[in-house]
């Protein structure tokens, strides 16, 4: 194993985010939500840990943008698809977690999942996800390699760069289910005092980074192999 | 006198304890899941799928690392 500490680290708090997380009588006891606010701690870390390998995605697409060197395109691909499925997870939790609080089970499945629907950050996740797959779609519909490479490099930067909108202002300004909504207390919910337990902190935050280098570690995995793959291309160019 | 006043301060303050409670002892949590145990069974069962899961990675990750050796 090649530079472990970090992996090792990884482990260990994502052990701990599972046992303390489940265990530890540290969460408000809130309406509604009761027992599932622990899903903070998985559903949440998704979609920072799919923020996180964006921005390796983006940043080594710019890399590749100033060094025209095919490594970093390979980087910058496979982070892109890890985020892509931390983010597919995001969404799927979401929905397990939507179905046993926010819907409504005086209502018929479907007017309750409509009024879900509505909800922007649903909406904002779904667009980002899907420039995200585009991505992917065209990268591969261009056989010329440098050109594959300097478009989906670009495409990338567009992607990134409504990421920020689509999934963190925008849900922002409008009425949400989520915390940070519209009449919300403002400011941004994760880091935001008022809006999340303190003691449920001491959880969150080791469980977003150890997401986030789980994610990582099985996209240097990915990119290791690939490089393996490509090693003739690269040794040309 | 000064009993009297304590006694109806340890009463008050009594009563401000049982206000507190009352918002949390409403909602229903998983207390009994809790008390009984069973909740480690269910900690247990995740735990093993995560360390089978990071097992797993950990081999792959060797595997990559001899091929890398192999290829160079």
């Amino acid at each position: 194993m090649k530079k472990s500490w970090w992996k090792i680290l990884a482990v260990a708090l994502l052990v701990y985010t599972i046992v303390a997380g489940l265990l530890w009588n540290n969460v408000p006891r809130l309406p509604q939500l009761q027992e599932t606010i622990r899903n903070l701690y998985f559903h949440v870390c998704m979609w920072f840990a799919m923020m996180v390998l964006f921005t390796c995605s983006v940043v080594h697409a710019i890399k590749y943008l100033r060094n025209n060197n095919l490594r970093s395109d390979i980087l910058s691909r496979q982070y892109a698809v890890t985020g892509i499925v931390f983010g597919v997870l995001g969404y799927a939790t979401g929905a397990i977690w939507a179905a046993y609080t926010w819907a409504d089970p005086n209502l018929d499945t479907s007017e309750s999942f409509s009024a879900i629907a509505r909800e922007p950050k649903l909406i904002g996740a779904a667009i980002a996800l899907l420039i995200y797959g585009a991505y992917l779609v065209l990268r591969d519909s261009i056989q010329d390699l440098d050109k594959k490479a300097r478009i989906s490099a670009v495409y990338n930067v567009f992607a990134f760069a409504f990421l920020f909108p689509s999934i963190w202002i925008i849900p922002r300004l409008l009425p949400s289910l989520h915390p940070g909504g519209e009449g919300g207390e403002g400011g941004n919910p994760g880091l935001n005092y008022r809006d999340l337990a303190p003691t449920m902190r001491l959880v969150f935050y080791p469980a977003i980074i150890g997401w986030s280098l789980l994610g990582v570690w099985i996209t240097t995995l990915k990119v290791r192999m690939t490089l393996i793959k490509e090693k003739n291309l690269l040794h040309e160019a | 006198m000064k009993h009297k006043c304590l006694s109806l301060l340890v009463l008050m303050l009594a009563t401000l304890a049982s206000f507190a409670q009352q918002p949390s002892a409403t909602v229903e949590m998983a207390d009994t899941f809790r008390s009984n145990g069973k909740i480690y069974v269910v900690v247990a069962v995740i735990l093993t799928i995560f360390i089978g899961i990071v097992l797993y990675l950990v081999r792959l990750d060797r595997k990559v690392s001899r091929l890398e050796q192999e290829t160079r």
